[in-house]
């Protein structure tokens, strides 16, 4: 509404003439945020040949095992090798490219060693600004390593060696090998108590946990439908669909903009996070935000399955109080350069919207997510 | 004031005075009660070291009152319900008779209240207004003071109430500060301190001589406040702190005396002075329960000379730390919310907010800045001065226009006085029309406070604890001769003036609370309070 004022009208024509749009993002490609290249990359965005792709994606699992240390070794190098597997989160191989700067470090005191990773986490940072869970893991390993001290420790090998330790039992919890400390499992298992036979679901895009929860209610027998939205313009509902309709769920698929005509016959919207933020409200992908709208507006329950390392320290105050995550949108027609498009991939819904978050830590209210932030960054 | 007192005493027993910790140490230190007379000359030492009557310094953090059933209990009845003008006749009368017997003390009741058993029932005081957080009575052996540290700790301090007519007949008959309560009170507002204006001055300098027992700091500090002279919280509070360390600096224990216990005494004894000359801010009693919490853990093995060294430099340790510095964190939590282009809307002066602004504008923020007053303080006229000397693009207006503002603004700036653990923030009247609006038009609107400032109790709205200013300011427009259609209304029967200092803004209308441990939502002031306020107290 603000803009609508005279003066602010002559602020911006003032303003237009002096400042440059900076773009502070170093990433390279600066039409696609890396944040969602990891994301194209793992939830496959839906072309034509979407399901060759997917089959891809879930073919065998090869770790690869780094035997020498790679000259000259970059953090960031890291980073890209671990985030191409698919089923590992984005926080994980942040983790564990930390860790391998932890085992290749030359450093020979703690204090060396953690300025020495205190760096390789900015370098990790700066290099996607955009991703919030990539932000979160790097701030709570190096909480970790600030927090033990190495007083703790008789000798600086065997400090290092614990923080490995610790990065890889991190790295597990989103691991598929390791399903009983998988933090998807604890939350499919605890929001088991909420789908209750009969009910039909809508979800909005693809997330990994919300599948978990869906694969586990299906494996328990429970009957309920799932309405998928479209997802544009990656598609990813379609690919849930799919995943689902394996499963012998009955799935329909909406048009995005179908949401608020068929909250009538919904029970309940599952959706995923990006990142949940200290208000206890979350980012997630484009739609969230107005889904939140007509589900509270119908008082249908909306919940949130996100794992804790996606909590992060960060209060959006409203929409455009973000990095914009940039992505592609493929119109199917040419667009004149003159017309403008929103390209963001992700909105921020408040937590007045939301009804209960479901996380390893257990079945939260948005409030206590500060709580739980408090508890861990102070 | 060693005028020959009476005696009622124990006759009286619908009052139970609660003794609180800095009573049963004196129990020890000082003579006993019926000697008092003649030892102690001064009513004004009395208030300090004998009991406390939660009614005289309400912000007392050490001031602890347990909630009792009170069944049979008083042999007197309990006081009947009466309606409000029976009441108010009551009062007059007891004005009245107050008058009379001015120069009487009422510390012998106190003290042979005292000794008395244990056990006995202070009446719940009854409240026109409403709910009181503090009532009912305290059933206390004169040993368990380690049980006792721990309450203070937890118990909000209780809230004077001024309609309580025995109790305030006591505090007055003691207090430094005498001023004439005006004749108009506002129904709905009993419960606060409604005094003539400017009557609070020339009593003191009345009495002058009568506060020998208050050090010259706290005097001046005292005087200061009630004239208006230092306003803002962070100020208040500092002020309040570095008189206490003149004091203390100057303190020098009386022989047979223990420091921990005499010092805490004085300590109380300034604070109702505080009290008296204006009503404390809950800032200065999460402070006051700070410096008393520092004084009572003092190592019993420090000589005099270096406990008063401890305290001065933990009371530094508390200006710098819970203050300065923590200003400092806020200014760069809320300086990343502030993007170029943006429109900042500000209430009144909070000290925080424009040092955000100076802060976001050195940086090179490109932003405007709204600065929105009210009648009568007219305070935001010195900030946009400040502010359009700076360079700031500024738009200056009143409070009556601000829903016609509030559509171009993109972030509103309040500072708070307090805020309270559920999310209830306790600010400048006004600061709640002004979220109220924001939250309408879907402004974000940021609290800018220090956690020192956090409080545990819970505030509903804003009659229950608040301050009231002179109703000839809201009366007269300065500088308008035409407009004087009240000047001389203010003594009619049939006219109050209401003059609020503070109002209650509802968390609801509050998007994110800024403090010294990040921005934080409004529901989690109880979290910060359970985690630090242990801390706050040791530091």
């Amino acid at each position: 509404m603000w803009w609508r004022s005279a003066s602010f009208i002559m602020d911006r024509q003032q303003n237009k003439n002096d400042v440059a749009l900076k773009d502070s993002n170093p990433n390279p490609n600066p039409k696609i945020s890396a944040y969602y290249e990891t994301r194209a990359a793992h939830h496959g965005v839906v072309t034509t040949d979407w399901l060759a792709q997917a089959q891809a994606a879930t073919g065998p699992d090869h770790e690869p095992q780094p035997q020498a240390r790679p000259d000259p070794f970059s953090v960031i190098d890291e980073f890209n090798k671990w985030r191409k597997q698919p089923h590992l989160a984005e926080a994980v191989a942040a983790i564990r490219a930390l860790a391998a700067v932890i085992r290749w470090s030359e450093a020979s005191t703690m204090m060396q060693l953690e300025m020495e990773l205190k760096k390789a986490s900015d370098s990790l940072k700066s290099w996607d600004t955009t991703s919030i869970s990539l932000t979160a893991a790097c701030d709570l390993f190096m909480r970790y390593v600030t927090r033990t001290s190495a007083l703790e420790y008789e000798d600086f090998n065997s400090a290092k060696s614990r923080l490995i330790e610790r990065a890889h039992k991190f790295g597990e919890i989103s691991h598929k090998a390791f399903p009983v400390l998988s933090a998807r499992k604890v939350i499919a298992m605890l929001s088991q108590d909420f789908i209750f036979d009969g009910c039909t679901i809508l979800v909005h895009g693809f997330s990994r946990v919300v599948f978990q929860v869906l694969k586990l209610a299906a494996q328990n027998n429970k009957l309920f439908r799932v309405f998928c939205t479209e997802g544009r313009p990656d598609r990813t509902g379609l690919r849930l669909a799919n995943e689902l309709a394996k499963l012998n769920v009955p799935v329909k698929i909406l048009i995005d903009s179908a949401v608020a005509y068929a909250m009538d016959e919904v029970d309940m919207v599952f959706v995923g996070a990006d990142g949940v933020v200290e208000s206890g409200g979350i980012i997630n992908m484009m739609g969230t935000y107005q889904i939140a709208l007509v589900a509270h507006s119908m008082n249908k329950p909306l919940y949130v399955a996100a794992e804790s390392y996606k909590f992060a320290r960060l209060y959006p105050l409203d929409q455009k109080d973000l990095a914009p995550a940039i992505r592609p949108i493929d119109f199917g027609v040419p667009i004149p350069s003159k017309v403008e498009v929103e390209s963001s991939a992700r909105d921020y819904t408040p937590p007045q919207y939301l009804t209960l978050l479901f996380t390893d830590l257990g079945v939260l209210t948005p409030s206590v997510v500060s709580d739980e932030l408090i508890q861990l960054y102070l | 004031m060693d005028a020959p007192r009476v005696t009622p005493t124990i006759a009286d027993p619908k009052i139970r005075r609660v003794v609180f910790f800095a009573s049963d140490s004196s129990a020890t230190v000082l003579p006993q009660p019926q000697q008092l007379p003649e030892t102690h000359p001064s009513g004004n030492r009395h208030v300090a070291s004998g009991s406390f009557d939660p009614s005289e310094n309400p912000n007392l953090a050490t001031a602890i009152e347990k909630k009792e059933e009170v069944p049979q209990s008083s042999s007197k009845p309990l006081k009947a319900k009466t309606t409000k003008a029976e009441r108010r006749a009551l009062q007059e009368a007891q004005r009245a008779a107050k008058a009379a017997s001015k120069g009487e003390g009422s510390k012998a009741v106190t003290e042979s209240d005292r000794a008395a058993p244990v056990k006995s029932i202070k009446q719940s005081s009854e409240k026109k207004g409403g709910p009181s957080y503090a009532s009912g009575a305290t059933d206390k052996k004169a040993g368990d003071r380690p049980l006792e540290k721990d309450r203070k700790k937890d118990a909000p301090p209780p809230q004077s109430q001024f309609d309580d007519k025995s109790r305030m007949e006591k505090a007055r008959k003691r207090a430094a500060v005498n001023p004439t309560e005006s004749r108009n009170r506002v129904e709905l507002f009993q419960h606060l301190p409604q005094y003539e204006h400017g009557t609070k001055l020339s009593n003191v300098e009345s009495k002058f001589f009568n506060l020998g027992l208050v050090h010259p700091a706290v005097l001046e500090v005292g005087l200061r406040y009630s004239a208006g002279d230092i306003s803002g919280g962070n100020a208040r509070c500092i002020a309040m702190l570095r008189a206490f360390q003149d004091a203390i600096r100057d303190y020098c224990t009386p022989p047979e005396k223990v420091l921990v216990r005499d010092l805490t005494s004085k300590i109380n004894s300034y604070v109702s002075f505080f009290t008296e000359c204006r009503l404390l801010s809950m800032s200065m009693g999460n402070a006051i329960r700070f410096v008393k919490s520092r004084i009572v853990n003092l190592p019993l093995s420090h000589s005099e000379f270096e406990a008063k060294a401890a305290l001065c430099s933990d009371i530094d340790r508390f200006i710098n730390e819970k203050i300065i510095l923590a200003d400092k964190v806020i200014v760069r939590h809320a300086f990343t919310k502030v993007k170029d282009g943006d429109v900042l809307l500000t209430y009144g002066v909070s000290c925080v907010v424009e040092m955000i602004l100076l802060y976001a504008h050195e940086l090179g923020k490109k932003f405007r800045v709204v600065v929105v007053d009210s009648r009568p303080r007219l305070e935001g006229q010195a900030l946009i001065r400040r502010l359009v000397a700076k360079g700031m693009s500024c738009t200056y207006t009143h409070i009556n226009a601000v829903s016609y503002i509030m559509h171009e603004v993109t972030r509103v700036l309040l500072g708070a006085s307090a805020v309270f653990s559920n999310g209830t923030v306790y600010s400048r009247v006004g600061t709640s029309c002004v979220a109220m609006v924001a939250h309408a038009f879907r402004v974000p609107v940021l609290i800018c406070c220090e956690a020192y400032k956090f409080h545990e109790r819970v505030l509903l709205d804003s009659i229950c604890s608040n301050e009231l200013g002179d109703p000839d300011a809201i009366a007269k427009v300065a500088g308008r001769m035409d407009v004087n259609y009240l000047n001389n209304r203010a003594s009619e029967d049939n006219l109050k003036l209401l003059n609020l200092m503070y109002d209650a803004t509802p968390s609801d209308y509050v998007s994110v609370i800024v403090t010294d441990y990040g921005m934080l939502p409004p529901t989690s002031v109880p979290i910060i309070i359970r985690e630090y306020q242990r801390e706050h107290l040791l530091l």
